[in-house]
């Protein structure tokens, strides 16, 4: 029997614009077991960060229902939702801007336990966020300092201590490294996995950066417009990729090795936009098997292998 | 490759230095590029940043060279000194030499430097975003190119920036339209149009693809390639990504707080690099083709770039730094005639790095 700690059912997130409904997440379903890495992919507007909000209601999503520990999150009251937060956390993707100029590194990393009153005694919360630091490898000696002073490494290191805190069981990475320069980016994602090797934490892993994810993660979901169109376990997606859309980003990374031999191949035009989008496939006007049928409806995702989810009829014959 | 008989010791390396002039002597004219010793700093109210360190670089035609390095190494000061560009104040330069073909830069007229910019050597910025002009049509800004290098009339500057247009893959019916209208890889596209415009013996691009999507970058980078062999240019490709390196160039300068640390081709900074920095930046990727379970990153920061270094700036982050490298600044050492790493380990003969088995 599976420990399902998350599941999310058709969720939607619309925003009404001048011209139209913009669909940033439409009809997204998913579940992650404790302790696992779920990596959610897809380029820019493709709606994976709305997705991430929408499941912790930092945008009250349009439908769909998100379910945590069996509960459903949107059918919470207000103090019963805030009191379920501090389970699910939360790392923003630009350290730069995401911590208050304001606060020395110790405040920042003691606020949600301040306002959650989790520890009131003052030494106890002193104690505790010394501990943090450590946890994340920053150094004692940073407590008092402010965040424009530390290089974007040790900020991203405070954002991380900071949704640790609360001791949560889920955090939601949303792009954690891609601020980073490589080497340090390796420091963070190799803390991020510690941390859930000792805390047997759950990640949802946003990104970009399909390596990042094939080293993190253990399933893989990808996005194209505010859709999952294919999520597999990790090594099918890399080894056994089936939409034609996972394929072109697959062979689009530059790989770091003269000795990687592999077709390139080039999707034409750029992602179409997210407004009153018609009743087809999303990919379509992009795709180089585009046929007849794919114009009429969208493409459910159907189980094609096992645990190899797919949103294209034909995926499985093409090629 | 055994690397070990390619080891020199000092009397040696100094041979093969001047082995080496003596055959590029021979070459000289072909020479595009040449840096020479770089200095550049930063005077600012809080200090001096020393940004450039001794940069040297020599690049010949068609050669396309990345450099690579993180965040701070200098590399975009680099490029901005070659263009005479960097801002001043705070930006000095120190002292060095930067040859253009064959012409020192630092003594030419401002007149003339302009009239190098833009047809000799151009240069494709980081940021599409904010690199056009928002108020003029992309087809304008092309134009506005050709016309201030060649003698040409509006209406065929005009034809030919519509040209180009189409050469980077964009309609000629969108000469007219604003910036604001195009998405971020068709902005660089419009850019890259501008960048080659008067054909440039030289383009520098600095992070063109940062800013995009996979596969839009992918898209550019087939554009820029297609290019690069048209019009016989060479290239700097500017990038953290040895991604990319590996796919565009041809050879490779890794350089760490204001200087190369490791040059060579392609073939032998990724299949035998021989510094450990260059050893560490690959060891910290995640690789699509290794599943290994922990990341092995480079320990520390890069260090302060206000202070100026008198030994191994890589030294308290190396995996291999002994108390020697803690004595005075590493030379070079070459392992083949287009192959060098600036690294105090090889002074002892048998030194290797170990961490990376040769792919």
């Amino acid at each position: 029997m599976t420990d399902t700690i998350l599941e999310v059912k058709g969720l939607k997130k619309y925003f009404s614009t001048p011209r139209g409904l913009l669909y940033a997440v439409d009809d997204v379903s998913f579940s992650i077991e404790r302790g696992k890495t779920l990596g959610l992919v897809g380029e820019s507007g493709c709606g994976k960060s709305t997705t991430g909000r929408a499941i912790l209601r930092l945008l009250e999503p349009t439908g769909g229902e998100v379910y945590f520990e069996g509960r459903n999150v949107a059918k919470l009251s207000r103090k019963q939702f805030h009191k379920l937060r501090r389970d699910m956390q939360i790392i923003f993707q630009d350290p730069f801007s995401s911590l208050d100029p304001r606060m020395s590194v110790g405040k920042i990393i003691a606020e949600p336990i301040i306002i959650n009153k989790l520890i009131k005694d003052k030494s106890a919360l002193e104690k505790r966020v010394a501990e943090l630091m450590e946890i994340v490898g920053l150094a004692p000696r940073l407590i008092n300092s402010y965040p424009h002073e530390l290089d974007g490494g040790r900020r991203q290191r405070i954002g991380v201590a900071r949704a640790l805190s609360l001791n949560p069981k889920f955090i939601i990475c949303d792009e954690p490294v891609s601020a980073l320069d490589v080497s340090i980016q390796a420091q963070i994602l190799n803390l991020l996995k510690q941390l859930q090797k000792d805390m047997g934490l759950t990640y949802i892993f946003i990104t970009h950066d399909l390596s990042v994810v094939n080293h993190f993660s253990d399933e893989i979901a990808v996005m194209y417009l505010g859709k999952i169109i294919e999520h597999a376990p990790t090594v099918a997606l890399f080894d056994n990729p089936i939409h034609p859309y996972t394929k072109a980003l697959l062979s689009a990374i530059p790989v770091p090795d003269l000795d990687h031999q592999r077709q390139r191949i080039i999707i034409k035009g750029e992602i179409t936009s997210p407004i009153n989008l018609p009743d087809e496939c999303r990919f379509a006007p992009r795709c180089r098997h585009t046929r007849p049928e794919c114009r009429q409806g969208q493409p459910p995702l159907v189980e094609v292998q096992e645990r190899h989810f797919v949103a294209c009829p034909f995926g499985m014959g093409l090629d | 490759m055994d690397i070990t008989g390619l080891v020199c010791d000092r009397q040696q390396e100094n041979v093969m230095i001047c082995a080496e002039e003596g055959r590029e002597g021979a070459a000289a004219n072909h020479l595009i590029l040449e840096i020479k010793d770089l200095f550049v700093d930063y005077e600012t109210d809080d200090g001096v940043v020393h940004a450039v360190n001794g940069m040297n670089m020599k690049l010949g035609r068609k050669q396309t060279l990345g450099l690579v390095g993180e965040t701070g190494a200098g590399k975009t000061t680099t490029a901005l000194s070659i263009l005479r560009l960097v801002p001043n104040p705070p930006g000095v330069i120190k002292s060095g030499a930067i040859l253009l073909d064959g012409q020192d830069v630092f003594a030419l007229s401002e007149h003339d430097m302009r009239k190098l910019r833009g047809s000799f050597v151009s240069m494709i910025f980081q940021d599409p975003m904010t690199s056009l002009n928002p108020v003029i049509t992309v087809g304008e800004q092309i134009a506005e190119v050709i016309r201030e290098h060649q003698k040409l009339s509006k209406k065929e500057a005009d034809e030919a920036a519509l040209e180009m247009l189409e050469i980077v893959g964009i309609a000629r019916d969108r000469f007219d339209d604003y910036p604001h209208q195009f998405s971020g890889g068709m902005k660089q596209r419009v850019i890259i149009a501008i960048a080659l415009a008067c054909s440039p013996k030289l383009l520098i691009a600095d992070e063109p693809t940062t800013a995009l999507d996979v596969t839009i970058q992918a898209q550019i980078l087939e554009v820029m390639k297609g290019l690069k062999e048209k019009y016989d240019t060479s290239m700097i490709m500017i990038t953290h990504d040895l991604g990319i390196v590996a796919e565009i160039c041809d050879l490779v300068s890794v350089v760490y707080a204001g200087s190369v640390v490791e040059h060579g081709t392609l073939e032998e900074v990724f299949k035998h690099p021989c510094h450990p920095y260059t050893e560490g930046l690959f060891l910290s990727l995640p690789n699509i083709n290794s599943r290994s379970e922990m990341l092995q990153p480079i320990p520390g920061l890069m260090p302060d770039p206000t202070e100026k270094y008198e030994t191994c700036p890589f030294a308290p982050r190396c995996h291999y730094a002994t108390e020697h490298c803690r004595k005075q600044l590493p030379a070079k050492h070459w392992f083949s005639s287009t192959h060098y790493a600036v690294c105090a380990g090889y002074d002892a003969p048998e030194f290797r790095l170990n961490r990376r088995s040769g792919q």
